[in-house]
């Protein structure tokens, strides 16, 4: 593991990048906390790979997942099939997101990134609920000056899930 | 009848007067109904599904798995034979494999370094003689005598049963032809190659999974989805298929293929939330031909404990482990062959979308699942109701019936004693 002070050597830069990067990961739980999913895929490029899946399988090199798309359509698919097929009792989620390693700044401007989540569920009669507890390792490139992941893979630590999971992680 | 059964008394249990077409409430909330169960049904005379041995293709791979509730190990012994064991230590009874997969020349109990074979025989136990004379077993102590409980295995092209009864029927008789032939399609030899594992839990009783997939009448209603893009739909061409018995099930359909005669406008009337949708990225409900079978989708319940789900191109099975009357923690295992293309896995794990703990139709089973359980635990009435298709049982060749939940109810009244 390399230290981001390795990656950029300058403090500048290097605050610059974080900040950057944390204000991303404000504005993309914010979207799926309010609800607003339509939004979610807005944070991808258009050949984005999504995934969320258990660690079991990270650790294995299975390329199983519990929410699997591949490309930006298919996150809007998944969007739409949410919010106009899926039958599912209402929720609310909330995103805490920490712990942000930049691990790798490639030449061409890919980042490598991760940081750890945990995702709260509150089912309007039930006691909030630890839902899921895992790390994004994420891809991020700039397109149009602006941050956009081209791979997020959320691997959960809590392999058994409450249930289902509805929206994205 | 009382709202809640008095505990301990079996006679409390009557079945309601209407016979197959209702089912009371007791049946998913009765702690005193469920032992009985994992007595008479999951460690009685019936295979329970625990492996796939593209699992554990090497001598020494195990794999954690369960009977019923009871933790048990799947392994590849030296042999190259499938074991299965009770994960208990013979001496103290720890439940002492914890990984969940893994290889190894031997079983060694942490707490004392009891050593057992793969095939579950008690090799060593440390200090067997004691130390200078004093201490150790007994001198007529004998190692064979102390193994891991031993389950007996059956095996059908690459997937592991196991019973912990000394006398159950064949496998192939057990599950029975009319079952067999979709269970062989999907299953025909070819190995496998594991896509990967899903868990989650169902607040709802075992019972329920059996009967959401023997009640195909739920399948053109709750799952929009499912409708919207022909993958099963009333009035095309579908089965639900039963055993003799009614225990075991396959629910059929063929995406595309509309039965004659019938008015697809009414059809649609009918469905409240028929609605228009356009996808993106088709490669979720697209299919590729791959299999000698008519039908598109085949759903198959293998009592008490397997699911097999071939959906368009996404593979798998579910393995269902009871937790008490109102919960089960469901095992899936996704998969395609070895000799599949990188696209064709691909269209696999894309086509995973729909089902799963995240599954578009996946998501509303668990949900409802759980609110008919909440309806049995929490309310007053105590019954629910299977009058569709009268007093029909077993196979039928429409959706709109539940006539295989009417003859699973036979049979397992039969093995209860209600």
């Amino acid at each position: 593991m390399t230290a981001l002070r390795n990656v950029v050597p300058r403090l500048e830069e290097r605050w610059a990048l974080r900040l950057e990067i944390e204000e991303f990961h404000v504005a993309y739980a914010q979207a799926i906390d309010a609800g607003e999913i339509t939004r979610w895929p807005d944070f991808f490029t258009d050949d984005a790979l999504y995934r969320v899946t258990g660690r079991d399988n990270a650790d294995r090199g299975l390329p199983l997942g519990l929410l699997y798309c591949d490309g930006k359509k298919m996150m809007r698919d998944r969007v739409q099939a949410t919010l106009r097929t899926t039958t599912f009792e209402p929720r609310f989620l909330r995103h805490y997101i920490s712990n942000l390693s930049i691990d790798e700044v490639r030449a061409e401007g890919a980042i490598k990134a991760r940081a750890n989540y945990l995702v709260v569920q509150t089912l309007m009669e039930e006691k909030t609920e630890l839902f899921q507890a895992g790390h994004y390792q994420d891809t991020f490139v700039r397109r149009d000056g602006r941050l956009l992941l081209r791979e997020r893979h959320c691997v959960y630590d809590s392999l058994t899930i409450p249930n289902a999971l509805i929206y994205p992680i | 009848m009382s709202v809640q059964p008095p505990n301990g008394s079996s006679n409390a249990f009557v079945w309601p007067e209407e016979g197959l077409n209702a089912v009371p409430d007791w049946l998913y909330t009765s702690d005193e109904i469920y032992q009985r169960e994992l007595e008479r049904i999951f460690y009685g005379p019936t295979w329970n599904y625990v492996a796939l041995e593209a699992e554990i293709p090497n001598h020494g791979d195990y794999k954690r798995s369960w009977v019923g509730e009871a933790p048990v190990i799947v392994t590849r012994g030296a042999d190259g034979n499938v074991h299965v064991v009770e994960n208990r230590c013979a001496h103290r009874g720890a439940e002492f494999c914890r990984s969940l997969t893994g290889n190894s020349k031997e079983f060694i109990c942490p707490y004392h370094q009891w050593t057992y074979d793969l095939d579950g025989s008690l090799r060593a136990v440390p200090f067997r003689r004691g130390v200078k004379g004093k201490g150790g077993m007994p001198a007529d102590f004998k190692l064979s005598e102390h193994g891991l409980r031993k389950l007996r295995v059956a095996t059908r092209n690459g997937v592991v049963f196991a019973s912990y009864a000394d006398h159950v029927e064949p496998l192939d008789q057990y599950i029975g032809p009319e079952i067999l032939k979709d269970f062989d399609t999907l299953f025909d030899g070819r190995p496998l190659k594991i896509l990967g594992y899903w868990r989650n839990t169902l607040y709802g009783n075992w019972k329920l999974y059996h009967e959401n997939l023997k009640d195909p009448y739920h399948a053109t209603l709750l799952h929009t989805f499912l409708v919207t893009f022909g993958l099963m739909k009333a009035g095309q061409k579908s089965a639900m298929i039963a055993d003799p018995l009614g225990r075991h099930g396959t629910m059929a359909s063929a995406k595309g293929d509309e039965e004659e005669g019938v008015d697809q406008k009414a059809v649609n009337k009918e469905m409240r939330k028929m609605i228009e949708l356009e996808l993106e990225d088709g490669r979720v409900v697209g299919f590729v031909p791959e299999f000698k079978s008519p039908w598109t989708v085949t759903m198959q319940t293998i009592w008490p404990n397997f699911i097999t789900q071939r959906e368009l191109n996404t593979l798998g099975v579910r393995h269902i482990v009871p937790r008490g009357p109102d919960s089960i923690d469901m095992y899936w295992t996704m998969f395609g062959y070895a000799d599949d293309t990188e696209e064709m896995t691909k269209l696999r794990l894309c086509q995973s979308n729909l089902m799963g703990p995240a599954g578009f139709l996946g998501i509303e089973d668990n949900e409802a699942i759980k609110w008919v359980q909440e309806g049995a635990r929490r309310s007053v009435t105590e019954k629910g109701l299977t009058l569709l298709g009268g007093r029909d049982e077993g196979t039928s060749d429409t959706l709109i019936t539940e006539a295989a939940v009417r003859s699973m109810y036979r049979y397992y009244r039969g093995v209860m004693g209600l």
